[in-house]
């Protein structure tokens, strides 16, 4: 059979519904895809996007295949255990559709490699598992005027949207940092590792993310563009939401790809509270480096005094309403144990948002003193 | 006569809160219901959530009436 058979014949069931037909076929034959994670999100999508013929699909993930992932990462078998999930997803998925592009990348997104990568494919499917990652496809994705196709889970619940779309010349759809501006306290937020997620719910919402980004290509129904879906895998229940765009989104994401590059989303999201707190060593080195304000947040005149460093001194008290005449990129505060000094780090990242890099010395003065 | 908000909840808030839909009392606008649901459910204080009145994400402070549906939505990151 020649290829132009072997092709009407794949494709044949789905060229048969006049919403999508011949031309819809050739849209998505013409279109690049990137998929960001081979978990179970995009497990469930690429088999879908493969087998519909996407002409060019392309997958990075710089994860192994483990055990733990099998009840809900299905492209994989307990063969595959200890193997790139990039490459061993793309050479399946070359065997279920062997006419199309397939690429994989065993690499970790950064910010160094993700402007450049991303260019080069029409949509965006982030199927990553932590806000560090989302963060940073999201802003790629707003410099690069790409479309993003959202999806995330946690335990039975989902979220699907379709965002950063062209509307018409100037104007796109709603981006993630619309819904959530700035990355929430890691404490908050367990990613499936601590939290669990149901084997199926990533499957439902990987094929939901491959529907959005077939319909998306191919022109054909709605997508959900300026909405976002929720599904509930115990009570079946769908809730849409319309989504409108923040006052300060454009604030937040990088202005061009120099500032992208420099960008600390780890720093910025999943480390962001949680290690506030360094040691002694930690604090030393620190306090060495340029651009670094220490602030000693105790009250005046509290024992032991300090004349090892210089430091600044503002109370916790006075930490919120003084914090606009610090201008250092990093501030490290301490106090005599480490507790008052954990809250003021907390209170000056609540105002300096990912602006500042900002630490607490663990153990306090007295510790630091008994160290040295 | 008691005016009460009906509230549906996504996420850890409904582990919180023990279950899928809260009501609160009393309540004028979106800004004092967050400060009542702070009240009765603590655990909820230092969560972020997205704030949906009447299916709408809501960018400012927003008058409710006993009509009003609200929903919460904690961002999920799991894939």
């Amino acid at each position: 059979m020649s290829k132009h058979n072997t092709l009407y014949e794949r494709y044949s069931r789905q060229v048969l519904l006049k919403e999508f037909g011949e031309a819809g076929q050739q849209k998505l034959l013409q279109s690049k895809v990137l998929m960001i994670g081979a978990g179970g999100l995009g497990c469930a999508a690429l088999p879908y996007l493969t087998a519909a013929g996407i002409g060019n699909i392309a997958i990075i993930d710089d994860d192994i295949i483990a055990l733990h992932n099998l009840h809900r990462q299905v492209l994989f078998s307990v063969n595959d255990i200890g193997l790139s999930k990039a490459l061993r997803a793309a050479s399946v998925l070359r065997e279920l559709n062997p006419e199309i592009i397939i690429e994989a990348f065993n690499e970790r997104l950064t910010v160094k490699n993700a402007l450049a990568l991303l260019d080069r494919y029409d949509v965006i499917i982030d199927g990553t598992d932590n806000f560090s990652a989302r963060y940073m496809i999201n802003d790629a994705c707003v410099l690069l005027n790409r479309p993003l196709i959202y999806g995330a889970v946690s335990k039975f619940e989902g979220q699907v949207a379709v965002f950063n779309c062209s509307i018409n010349e100037n104007e796109r759809s709603v981006n993630y940092r619309d819904l959530f501006p700035q990355p929430t306290v890691d404490a908050e937020i367990a990613n499936c590792a601590q939290t669990g997620v149901f084997g199926v719910l990533p499957g439902i919402i990987g094929n939901m993310q491959a529907n959005e980004t077939i319909k998306l290509l191919t022109g054909i129904g709605t997508v959900l563009i300026n909405k976002l879906l929720t599904y509930n895998a115990l009570n079946n229940s769908l809730f849409e939401l319309a989504l409108m765009a923040g006052k300060e989104t454009r604030n937040l994401i990088p202005p061009n790809a120099a500032a992208f590059e420099q960008m600390d989303y780890d720093w910025l999201c999943a480390v962001r509270y949680s290690s506030f707190e360094i040691n002694s060593k930690k604090f030393d080195e620190l306090r060495a480096g340029t651009n670094v304000a220490v602030i000693d947040v105790r009250e005046y005149g509290e024992m032991p005094a300090v004349d090892e460093f210089n430091y600044i001194h503002i109370p916790l008290a006075e930490i919120a309403e003084k914090s606009a005449t610090i201008n250092n990129d990093t501030i490290i505060v301490f106090c005599q144990s480490g507790n008052r000094s954990l809250q003021a780090a907390k209170l000056l990242a609540d105002t300096f948002g990912n602006t500042k890099k900002i630490f607490s010395l663990a153990g306090g003065i007295l510790q630091w003193k008994h160290q040295s | 006569m008691i005016m009460r908000v009906e509230i549906i909840l996504f996420g850890q808030l409904t582990d919180i809160a023990g279950s899928n839909t809260i009501a609160v009392d009393d309540v004028q606008n979106s800004d004092e219901l967050v400060t009542a649901i702070n009240k009765l459910y603590p655990a909820m204080a230092g969560i972020k959530y997205i704030v949906a009145v009447d299916k709408k994400t809501i960018q400012t402070n927003t008058i409710l009436n006993e009509k009003t549906m609200v929903a919460l939505l904690p961002p999920f990151s799991g894939g």
